[in-house]
């Protein structure tokens, strides 16, 4: 069995500063790390490897210093990392990062082995979009099951696969046929910390460098910025607030009464609201 | 004032606006899927209907409903809700086996209809639907799609101007296609307020055929399993809302929310970290990468207010803080705000508030 899990180096954004003044990121210093959701995908990766042999192919997308996160994706136990960058990659959009993925791909089924399942996180936190799993899968013709919670059965001989995708007001459980895509949900599984001998073999390990041309892209024009119909037109910061928070004071027995008078002055029509509420609950 | 930051890297392309290649010319009109799963109509469809209708309106355009499902009586009571909710026609594609929502069906039907009926702007819940089914779309039709954005607006020269968090939202960017069609936007549920119904007759009605048979769908849906707590669903939707934050100290603290709550005929949620801990359910979280609420009434406790929390609760008529520290960010953009420990104050506004509403509140139990 052979897996391919895209896994993305981002800004640790919960570290991210907005300056005060120029409404600019300030990202000097701020760490990158993988994708968190990314990582529910590498270990379900990982759990399917364990149980069914095979290889995992870790797969990303970026600027050089992305081997980072392969690297640390091989000491979780991945057995092989490609790196994707190429300077025809630039600003790159959804349909442009899936367009170079699933050219990748492809190569590493030809070049490896044939690929059975891809794997991607849910979204990431800085793209955030959740449409760059279902965009590989399209371009490459694969079977879609988004949300993943669990792998339910897989069956290489037969070549299907089961699993529980959350769905609007519950859970489906869906069958397909390999070969397949799965984006994983978050909190479905927990990172393995990694071995001594798989931390051993990751600094070490020769990590694949591909260019556009390496992955078999013929046409860059489909690539980065030029491949890219959407476009970022203006970036700003959210809009203060004009006025500040109205105070009550929390001390003495009437406090919770006050606080409760200072919400009907703010919004007159609320107290009716509440009597409907408890009356209809 | 927002202040436009110096343009970010692509900007350069977004100023040079090229004509619209020939082939996108004939696309017009404004289309929003209605989501229709087992015989309800996701309520994104309609907060999107309104957003749908002020594009039309801008444009002088139509503004189309679509509605996908299975043969019988929902398909088509979701097409005439549609009439009410804004739209001017809708558009239906039925067939056995669009009974359950499915990747492939769904999104060789959705794509047939734009190719066949050229939409200018397509508009979609971000559903887990949604997203899914959008994602396919975009990449079929080699279109721009621009996901959970939190504004939409027309620009002068009509192009659709999408606004989206970024950056874990810090910021907010605005994205336009250009040179491609349609210009595709997903909407997470309650970012959009609910415009208001009125009773209309549907103006016209279009029906597609879907080009496909079950032999050519892969993927077969085994089970549907509906979720236990309904009333998880229900928190993006409720009128009163009370969460708990990691300044609640310790798991057993989070039922003085749920009191306040359940006192108040509401619902209750929480920040994210106490979904890391274990301390409930990740259905409960609020926020970017929760729920997004919009409530008549929400009340914080404990909570310090970061922007991921703050962008999923700004659409609330009124927020309520309670804070040890008067520093914390939530008091920049709550109403009214305590600065004092939420453990004492909870359960004395409880009371105050099951005194206050004791004429209206029936024999139940609390929380
Ligand atoms: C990509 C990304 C996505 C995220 N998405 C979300 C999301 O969807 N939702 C979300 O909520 N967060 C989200 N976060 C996390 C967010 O950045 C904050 O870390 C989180 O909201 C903080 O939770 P908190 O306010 O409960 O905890 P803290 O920030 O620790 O705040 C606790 C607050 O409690 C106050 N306090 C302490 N004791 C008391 C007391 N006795 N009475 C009253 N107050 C007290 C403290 O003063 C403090 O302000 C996200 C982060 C990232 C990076
Ligand atoms: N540059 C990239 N390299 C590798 N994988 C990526 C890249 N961008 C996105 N992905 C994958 O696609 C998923 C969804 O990303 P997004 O659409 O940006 O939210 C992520 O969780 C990753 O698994």
């Amino acid at each position: 069995m052979h897996v391919v899990v895209c896994i993305k180096q981002v800004p640790d954004s919960a570290q991210i500063r907005v300056h005060p003044v120029t409404n600019t990121i300030m990202r000097q210093g701020v760490p990158t790390i993988i994708n968190p959701y990314d990582l529910y995908a590498v270990e379900e990766a990982l759990r399917l490897r364990d149980r069914h042999g095979g290889t995992v192919t870790v797969l990303t997308m970026g600027p050089p210093m992305a081997e980072e996160s392969l690297r640390k994706a091989l000491t979780f136990g991945a057995d092989r990392a490609v790196l994707l960058t190429d300077r025809f990659f630039a600003g790159s959009d959804t349909l442009a990062t899936s367009y170079a993925l699933a050219s990748a791909i492809t190569a590493i089924g030809e070049r490896f082995e044939p690929v059975d399942i891809v794997f991607t996180g849910k979204q990431t936190i800085d793209g955030d979009t959740a449409q760059v799993g279902p965009g590989i899968a399209k371009r490459l013709g694969l079977a879609q099951l988004t949300y993943v919670s669990r792998v339910a059965a897989l069956d290489l001989a037969g070549g299907t696969i089961e699993v529980d995708r959350r769905a609007e007001g519950g859970v489906q459980a869906l069958r397909t046929r390999l070969p397949c895509l799965v984006t994983m949900l978050e909190g479905t599984n927990e990172i393995r910390r990694g071995s001594l001998p798989d931390a051993l073999r990751a600094a070490r390990a020769e990590i694949a460098v591909w260019s556009a041309k390496d992955a078999g892209i013929a046409d860059v024009t489909k690539c980065g910025l030029r491949g890219s119909p959407t476009v970022v037109k203006r970036v700003f910061a959210p809009t203060p607030r004009a006025e500040k928070a109205t105070l009550v004071d929390p001390a003495g027995a009437g406090a919770a009464d006050a606080l409760i008078a200072a919400m009907f002055a703010a919004r007159p029509r609320l107290e009716a609201e509440l009597a409907t509420l408890v009356r209809g609950y | 004032m927002a202040q436009p930051d110096k343009p970010a890297a692509a900007a350069g392309r977004a100023n040079t606006k090229k004509e619209l290649p020939e082939r996108f010319r004939q696309h017009k009109h404004v289309w929003v899927f209605v989501e229709q799963e087992r015989g309800q109509v996701h309520p994104v469809s309609w907060e999107l209907m309104g957003e749908g209708r002020k594009l039309a309106d801008k444009l002088g355009v139509q503004l189309a409903g679509v509605v996908i499902g299975p043969p019988g009586p929902a398909v088509a009571e979701a097409a005439r809700e549609a009439a009410c909710w804004g739209a001017d026609l809708v558009y239906t594609i039925t067939n056995e086996i669009l009974a359950e929502y499915r990747n492939e069906p769904y999104s060789k039907a959705l794509t047939d209809l734009v190719e066949t009926h050229k939409p200018e702007i397509l508009l979609l819940g971000a559903t887990t639907l949604g997203r899914d089914l959008a994602g396919s779309v975009a990449t079929t039709l080699a279109t721009g799609l621009t996901a959970d954005c939190t504004a939409l607006d027309v620009d002068a020269d009509g192009s659709l101007a999408a606004t989206r968090p970024t950056f874990g939202g810090s910021l907010l960017c605005t994205i336009y296609t250009l040179n491609f069609r349609p210009q595709m936007a997903t909407v997470r549920p309650r970012v959009m307020a609910m415009p208001e119904r009125v009773e209309r007759p549907l103006g016209r009605l279009v029906e597609h055929p879907l080009a496909m048979v079950e032999e050519d769908v892969v993927t077969k849906v085994l089970r549907f399993l509906p979720d236990r707590d309904q009333a998880t669903s229900n928190l993006a939707y409720a009128d009163v809302v009370v969460a708990g934050g990691l300044g609640l100290g310790s798991p057993e603290n989070f039922q003085l929310v749920q009191q306040l709550a359940g006192v108040l005929g509401g619902e209750y949620g929480c920040s994210r970290p106490l979904v890391q801990k274990g301390w409930q359910p990740a259905e409960r979280q609020i926020g970017q990468t929760g729920k997004t609420i919009r409530p008549k009434l929400y009340i914080a406790a404990g909570i310090s207010g970061a922007i991921q929390h703050r962008v999923g609760v700004e659409g609330a008529d009124l927020i309520v803080a309670i804070n040890t520290d008067k520093n914390a960010p939530i008091f920049d953009f709550a109403h009214i705000g305590v600065v004092g420990d939420a453990m004492h104050l909870l359960p004395m506004l409880t009371e105050a508030f099951r005194r206050r509403l004791s004429p209206h509140i029936r024999d139940r139990l609390a929380g």
